[in-house]
């Protein structure tokens, strides 16, 4: 499997306050890879540093092949990014949107058609192409956020608690959405407050204090720690974390 | 008598019908659960009970009164901590406090003791000279939920008061909620995260303006009747592929580094020796979350609805 994306001590501190602390960490291609961490432990600002907006104090990080330290502008370029509460024009149709996003990302007209069609096909959207976003249920806000995030290709997403409020039925008809779109070799990182969408990824990483203290798959570190939920694998960890600090 | 009583409720937005004739009691003293997804009616009926809209049709009673015509003495009763609570960003701690404890007319020689009961239970005390704005998601949500306290409620509502909350603060919001409850105060939360539901002592499971099921949560899981799997293997897609074609498979859901396989009934030895041949590595019996247990009953009554 190839590597997408790939830290060696990634480290940043602002003033006296270290935020991310020599995070190592390899994640590949087709991988989805949940941040878990309580506000503070550093998950934004080592999402910042992932997608370019931000650079390290020290260590080293590749994404998608290009370096953080001097290639910050071609990280950019292939990352799409899907926010919690998703940035969707409520009064254009769903291809309006698509459109509008293609336009944003600087795609040129014949590459945003080629695109739309692939992405409706691909989140299932088709029917609904020409209808208000705001009449569209949120399980289809939701597709139809995925595939602008998705709009120029990126082979990295980042979701940021891409189904919390959905019901159950949504919720896991988008997982499987998810699935599908890490089989076309795309890496997707998911951040959530929330341990059971935290099962859905394949590994996970669980910061602190700007440490990742645990890297593993849903199953395996319920096994470690012997606990039935990812919510008490995260609460002990954290409970002991902040015991030898 | 019932700390809650909600008799046939109806509310009707223009065309779309929010709750649909509902009906459930909270018993004096309960931590009682609402949960279900957006837009699934919980702010409309948590708002009614709080006498903030009136029931098109049907009646609700809290404390045997009447939310149509004994509005003024519910809101004595009862504490509400809204979705977006509009705190005083630029007021400390305190004075937000004290701002509530005005507003309603908390007299002065008990105000001093029921701040510091409520600092103890908040855990705000260190905080009190801070500003709310300043304040983090969690401490917010506490110092909300401190407010709605303020005038000494018998029932706490809460809607999505975990909402965005990171899971350590969540984690001590709940305890906090478990602290008041054993203060004897009857509790009603709302919430669209399934796994809240096993912090409640009865939940009920809300979806469309109608309760799908309303029970203790262990008991809504031993009702669940069909066998479920979590499966590892080799190459999971292809294991999925394999599951799909056999009969007696209820559904499948990936999660991550395994599947969850629902079977109608228990499944052979057979079964699984077959299936390790297909590449199966593990497997093991877990019990429903209370999310299977609600896609159960929301695809069961589609189902009912298709055939009448």
């Amino acid at each position: 499997m190839n590597i997408s994306v790939q830290t060696r001590n990634l480290t940043r501190r602002f003033g006296r306050f270290t935020a991310v602390d020599r995070v190592t960490l390899d994640v590949y291609e087709g991988e989805i890879f949940g941040f878990l961490g309580a506000n503070g432990a550093g998950k934004t600002t080592l999402i910042r540093m992932l997608t370019g907006l931000l650079k390290p104090t020290e260590g080293e990080a590749q994404v998608a092949g290009f370096d953080v330290w001097g290639q910050s502008e071609a990280i950019k370029r292939r990352i799409g990014y899907m926010s919690q509460r998703f940035s969707l024009y409520e009064d254009l149709t769903a291809e309006e949107n698509l459109t509008f996003y293609g336009g944003i990302y600087g795609l040129r007209r014949d590459q945003i058609e080629q695109r739309k069609a692939i992405l409706f096909e691909h989140v299932g959207l088709q029917p609904f192409a020409g209808q208000m976003t705001r009449d569209l249920p949120l399980g289809f806000k939701q597709r139809l956020a995925l595939a602008c995030a998705l709009l120029h290709d990126p082979p990295i997403v980042f979701l940021d608690e891409p189904t919390s409020g959905v019901d159950p039925k949504a919720r896991r008809s988008f997982w499987n959405l998810i699935y599908q779109t890490a089989q076309l070799g795309k890496t997707l990182f998911v951040t959530t407050h929330f341990m059971d969408e935290a099962e859905y990824c394949h590994r996970v990483g669980i910061m602190h204090m700007g440490r990742m203290i645990a890297v593993g798959p849903p199953g395996q570190l319920k096994r470690q720690y012997d606990k039935s939920t990812m919510q008490e694998v995260f609460i002990a960890l954290h409970q002991s974390s902040e015991e030898a600090a | 008598m019932y700390a809650i009583k909600v008799r046939q409720f109806r509310k009707r937005y223009g065309d779309l019908e929010a709750v649909r004739g509902i009906q459930f009691e909270v018993e004096p003293g309960e931590l009682f659960g609402i949960i279900g997804p957006d837009g699934a009616g919980k702010t409309t009926l948590l708002r009614a009970l709080c006498t903030l809209l009136l029931p098109d049709d049907g009646e609700i009673l809290i404390n045997g009164l009447n939310t149509r015509h004994h509005v003024a003495d519910i809101r004595q009763i009862i504490g509400y901590m809204p979705q977006r609570f509009s705190l005083y960003q630029d007021l400390t701690v305190e004075q937000n406090l004290n701002f509530f404890a005005d507003l309603f007319q908390v007299p002065e020689d008990e105000r001093r003791a029921r701040l510091e009961q409520l600092y103890r239970f908040s855990r705000l005390g260190p905080f009190k000279k801070r500003a709310a704005g300043a304040l983090s998601g969690g401490m917010k949500q506490k110092l909300a939920l401190s407010c709605a306290l303020i005038h000494t409620p018998d029932i706490l509502i809460l809607d999505e008061p975990t909402f965005g909350v990171d899971p350590v603060s969540r984690q001590e919001f709940w305890d906090i909620l478990r602290d008041i409850q054993r203060q004897g105060t009857t509790i009603v939360v709302s919430t669209a995260y399934m796994e809240e539901a096993d912090l409640c002592d009865r939940v009920m499971l809300f979806h469309q303006g109608r309760i799908l099921a309303l029970d203790q949560p262990s008991a809504l899981k031993a009702q669940y009747r069909f066998p479920l799997y979590r499966i590892e293997a080799d190459h999971l897609p292809e294991m999925q592929t394999y599951f799909a074609g056999l009969s007696g498979v209820r559904f499948i859901q990936r999660f991550g580094d395994s599947l969850h396989v629902s079977f109608t009934r228990e499944p052979g030895d057979d079964l699984w020796q077959t299936a390790r041949d297909q590449g199966l590595q593990r497997f093991e019996r877990i019990a429903p979350s209370i999310e299977d247990i609600f896609m159960d009953l929301t695809t069961r009554e589609e189902h009912e609805s298709v055939e009448h």
